[in-house]
């Protein structure tokens, strides 16, 4: 430690180096960290790195389905270079590239973007403050589930320039193609594209065990004195749920990765079935295995992902709308528990997405009732959000901008859901637009919305100063508009019969022919795509507000910017190593706001109950008023 | 004193001192020697009764997972201490092991009942 | 800032931090083997009748290994006690031994089992062909009997190099005794000691061959899920064994200077673990080994 303190120009003239109990040089303190807060931001902005690169893969993809065939313009030479030769000679996507842009989209997007943005940068940056902790129950454990993420990230990274490029086998990775795929004469027997991908996904699944671990540790044994589970802000609830999910969902993965990596690497058979005949020859291999195997078990984690993507989001935006609704957030307790049973549901639900495999009619009807009955939390989290506004005199701060609009765009995709859990309906839907369209519209203006609203609410935490609202806005609206534009009409092209893997963009097929609103199904792409362009450049307000913020932004008069309730805000803005100056203790639930016969409308959790509310004990809701 | 600043009343109660003391530990290294030794003779059982014929490959396969079973839950109930453990052990336990039934029988159910074969 | 709860139970959950830890990992592992054991099952049921293959495992080794593992889940337990009655010298042999067993189980599998495999030969025989190696299958035997049939031809290859060599037609295989002499009762089930090969020389030829290797993970998904569980188990056994020697060495006594009562905690994680390894062996072994 001492040997690298001289590394660090900066410590001398830190603000908060006066807090620390001992000083760390540079690389301890913002590299090879065990502050959860550090790890926090750490996940966070790698993640958020990541969700701009796969969404920029998505703006590639965008301009093949646009104008399918044609030489990107400016960029695409010098992109064609950048991804070596297969890629993008003259800037005209090849077949392969797109197929790798496809696979690598979803994967990064996921594992790499959403997952360690909302789960473990929130969770590693919110929770233990939320619960009064100093610290996680494991710092080294959590620093090496970062790393190893981030090993991970490198990993996926680096296969888009191997021989070959980057997985194309979707992010799902189906076999036996996934199998068979960049093996062979011109590619490298392990550094190939999908060989990396299982080796990263190893390290990514590692990475989300060893978080889930702490997580749940955690939350079960640093709670501060007196904050009981019912006592438990939302946020801290879903993360729990969702590390549950992680932990418990994950490893039959993990299984079925090693397992298809035993496939390519040492030409098993589990998931290979026997008589495949590839270019013509017949492959050898011992055969006997079963490519269903391989959905099965990819699925056993695929949908309770599904709820790890959306549970945080879920979170985030319930303390965001308890706190500028100033309303005490309405059926806490069925909130809690609809999590809970939607976490319970969520692991014998996940054959839905096999619906065209040829499983039999028992196991159809048995996941299509549990797919169905799954929605029934899903409404109750939802419907609680929803009335939680009805009746506040709601703050439209930038978050709430983005919580509210989280509401309706998850509303949209979890109803469009429902045709997609019947099989029968299902067998026209599946693989086409429409699934894409309903997936993203929970996990894009969902989620994403979330994680944006996420920031901006607990920027003031991190840094002690608070991102520009006026440049927020900028960044919320036109972000809205694009995602309704990009994904509304995708529900018709799904409906058109556009399937989700074509590559020319359907100009080809049928849909060519079938107009909706004067346009083809086929031509609704050009729209889509610029649409998905500008989203990019919406993006830019935030990018320049975020770093600008870190610097420049202004500083909080206190540390309870939003005039919130639970317990993060009463530690300083940012916090010191240990987080609290004096250990918290909670007397109270997590979202009294607008409590009666009080002066102010936030009653912290740390605010001893006063004699008279002792006569009231539970102090009865004002009436609601439908103006 | 207010009740507000107990941490958990509900919880509280039903922590059991703990078991692991010096003298509870000495009584117990008996019994871990016994169980080593019942795992020993029931590991030469299983080998004995692969080589009986009880009739079907599927009874063989019952048998054997049988013993196993007993020869794990004696690991899992004395070695790992869950004979005697905290509740909320049990409770994530119970949840793992509904998870890994289900991933069996629901995998099981898939082969079971195909359209196509 | 010290984390709370590391040495002492909190109160309302009566557990230590890392005791609830190990358990939730555990409970992770549960999952992780769950997969591959549902994955065993999947494929088993699949296959077709003398497709999956029995009683290539070598049983006395198998049950030594066993027999290996068991104890040093005695000795680890026995060192954890030795921990809590503050008997530090007993703690370092009990500990020396459960290294010692690691240690020997690892070699075992690694220098002995494997090896040993990867120099046998199967042959699975095409369906329309069974009929011509009837005299190293012994089908119409097995069929009386009621038994499942044979569709493998096992043992030591003698030309290597028909195995890369196309122009190679057939297989020279020093025939299994099972192969040697198929009608002989002695036969139908496995045998308990291994036995070599017999100098009888089967010969097949290729033309007539569905799939054959050596016993590499590519021979059969038999294989490939032994070597898959069998391997990733032995993966668990090798962390065990730095686990308890990072503890055996010097840190484990300056620990023990330090805090008693934190180095019996961490032992005692670490037994659970090791405990855990030893019961996924328990349903490895029969499964594997016997069945």
């Amino acid at each position: 430690m001492d040997a690298i303190t001289h590394l660090d120009p900066h410590a001398a003239h830190d603000p908060h180096h006066e807090h620390e109990h001992h000083e760390l040089g540079f690389v301890r303190r913002w590299i090879f960290s065990s502050d959860h807060k550090v790890i926090g931001i750490q996940y966070g902005v790698t993640g958020l790195v990541f969700l701009f690169f796969g969404f920029s893969l998505m703006m590639l993809m965008r301009w093949q389905l646009a104008y399918p065939g044609q030489a990107l313009p400016v960029i695409g030479n010098a992109l064609g270079k950048f991804f070596g030769p297969g890629s993008m000679p003259d800037g005209k996507m090849t077949p392969e590239f797109y197929n790798s842009l496809g696979a690598m989209h979803g994967t990064i997007m996921i594992f790499l973007g959403i997952v360690p943005v909302a789960f473990a940068a929130f969770g590693n940056f919110v929770v233990p403050l939320q619960i009064g902790a100093p610290d996680m129950t494991f710092p080294k454990i959590n620093a090496a589930s970062f790393w190893a993420f981030f090993v991970g990230g490198v990993i996926m990274l680096v296969s888009f320039f191997v021989p070959g490029g980057a997985a194309k086998g979707g992010w799902t990775s189906y076999t036996p193609l996934a199998v068979i795929s960049e093996q062979g004469p011109g590619y490298h027997p392990v550094l190939n594209g999908q060989t990396l991908w299982l080796i990263g996904f190893i390290f990514l699944i590692t990475s989300s065990l060893l978080g889930a671990v702490n997580f749940i540790t955690t939350i079960i044994q640093l709670r501060a004195p007196g904050l009981t589970w019912m006592r438990l802000p939302f946020f801290v609830w879903a993360q729990f749920v969702t590390a549950f999910l992680l932990l418990l969902a994950f490893p039959p993965l993990e299984a079925a990765v090693i397992m298809q990596l035993m496939d390519r690497v040492a030409a098993t058979s589990f998931f290979m079935p026997a008589g495949l005949v590839v270019n013509g020859s017949p492959l050898h291999i011992s055969g006997g295995g079963s490519p269903l195997l391989w959905q099965h078990l990819f699925w056993f984690l695929g949908h309770p992902e599904v709820y790890v993507l959306i549970l945080p989001g879920m979170g985030i935006v319930a303390e965001v709308i308890a706190n500028n609704s100033r309303k005490p957030l309405w059926g806490y307790k069925s909130l809690v528990f609809a999590a809970l049973v939607l976490g319970f549901l969520s692991f014998i639900v996940w054959a839905h997405h096999m619906w065209l495999t040829g499983m039999g009619t028992t196991v159809s009807a048995f996941f299509q009732t549990t797919t169905l009955i799954i929605s029934i939390p899903s409404v109750i989290i939802l419907s609680a959000f929803f009335i939680s506004l009805w009746g506040a005199s709601i703050r439209f701060t930038v978050p709430m901008l983005f919580a509210t609009a989280f509401l309706p765009m998850f509303g949209i995709g979890g109803l469009t859901g429902i045709p997609l859990a019947f099989n029968s309906a299902d067998l026209f839907l599946h693989d086409t637009y429409y699934v894409i369209a309903h997936f993203h519209y929970i996990v894009a203006p969902g989620t994403i919305f979330a994680l944006f609203a996420g920031i901006y609410y607990w920027f003031p935490k991190a840094t002690g100063r608070t991102m520009n609202m006026f440049w927020g806005k900028v960044h919320f609206w036109p972000s809205l508009i694009c995602m309704n534009v990009i994904f509304l009409p995708m529900f018709l092209q799904g409906m058109l019969g556009m399937h989700r893997r074509w590559y020319d963009g359907g100009q080809g097929w049928n849909i060519a022919n079938e107009h909706v609103w004067g346009l083809t199904g086929f031509q609704w792409n050009t729209p889509i795509s610029i649409a998905a362009w500008c989203m990019g450049l919406a993006q830019i307000p935030f990018i320049i507000n975020f770093f600008y913020s870190i610097l420049w932004g202004k500083r909080v008069a206190n540390d309870n910017p939003w005039e919130a309730t639970t317990l993060e805000w009463t530690a300083p803005s940012p916090p010191g190593h240990g987080n609290f100056i004096k250990a918290p203790v909670a007397y109270r639930g997590p979202y009294e706001y607008s409590l009666p016969r009080r002066g102010k409308d936030f009653t912290m959790q740390n605010e001893p109950i006063e004699a008279s509310e002792r006569k009231t004990a539970r102090p009865t809701p004002d009436p609601v008023v439908i103006a | 004193m207010n009740e507000s600043t107990q941490p958990h009343s509900q919880e509280a109660a039903v922590a059991p001192p703990d078991d692991h003391t010096a003298e509870h530990v000495a009584a117990h290294v008996r019994k871990y020697i016994m169980v080593g030794v019942t795992l020993l003779t029931f590991t030469a059982i299983t080998v004995a009764l692969s080589y009986v014929n009880f009739g079907t490959m599927k009874a063989n396969v019952a048998v054997a997972m049988l013993v196993a079973t007993f020869k794990a839950g004696l690991v899992a109930a004395i070695f790992m201490h869950l004979s005697a453990e905290k509740r909320l052990i049990y409770r994530i336990l119970i949840f793992t092991g509904f998870f890994v039934l289900g991933l069996f029988w629901l995998i099981y159910l898939a082969w079971y009942n195909p359209i196509v074969r | 800032m010290e984390i709370p709860y590391t040495v002492i139970a909190r109160r309302d959950t009566g557990l230590w931090n890392a005791k609830i830890g190990i358990w939730l990992f555990l409970a992770s592992e549960v999952m992780l083997f769950g997969g591959l054991f549902s994955a065993y099952v999947f494929l088993r049921l699949d296959a077709a009748p003398g497709d999956w293959p029995h009683g290539l495992l070598n049983v006395p080794v198998g049950t030594m290994n066993t027999a290996i593992l068991i104890a040093s889940s005695v000795t680890v337990v026995l060192a954890w006690a030795a921990l809590k009655m503050r008997q530090f010298a007993r703690y370092k042999i009990y500990m020396g031994i459960t290294i010692l067993c690691g240690v020997i189980f690892l070699v075992v599998k690694l220098a002995y089992e494997w090896p040993q495999k990867f120099e046998h030969f199967g042959a699975f025989i095409k369906d329309d062909a069974l009929e011509k190696y009837e005299p190293y299958l012994g089908n119409k035997h097995l069929l009386a009997k009621g038994l499942p049939p044979r569709k493998e031809i096992t043992g030591h290859l003698h030309n290597k190099e028909a195995l890369s060599d196309p122009n190679v037609k057939e297989y020279e295989i020093a025939l299994d005794p099972v192969n040697a002499d198929p009608a002989n009762s002695v036969n139908d089930r496995p045998h308990f000691f291994y036995v070599p090969p017999t100098d009888k020389i089967g010969t097949v030829e290729k033309a007539d061959v569905k799939y054959a290797n050596m016993f590499i993970p590519k021979h059969s998904p038999y294989f490939a899920s032994y070597f898959t569980i069998t391997g990733l188990h032995g993966l668990h056994v090798l962390a065990g064994v730095l686990v308890f020697i990072y503890f055996w060495l010097p840190v484990g006594a300056n620990m023990y200077k330090r805090n008693p009562e934190h180095l019996a905690n961490r032992v005692e994680v670490a037994g659970l673990f090791w405990h855990f390894v030893d019961l996924v062996w328990i349903f490895v072994f029969p499964l594997f080994y016997l069945l």
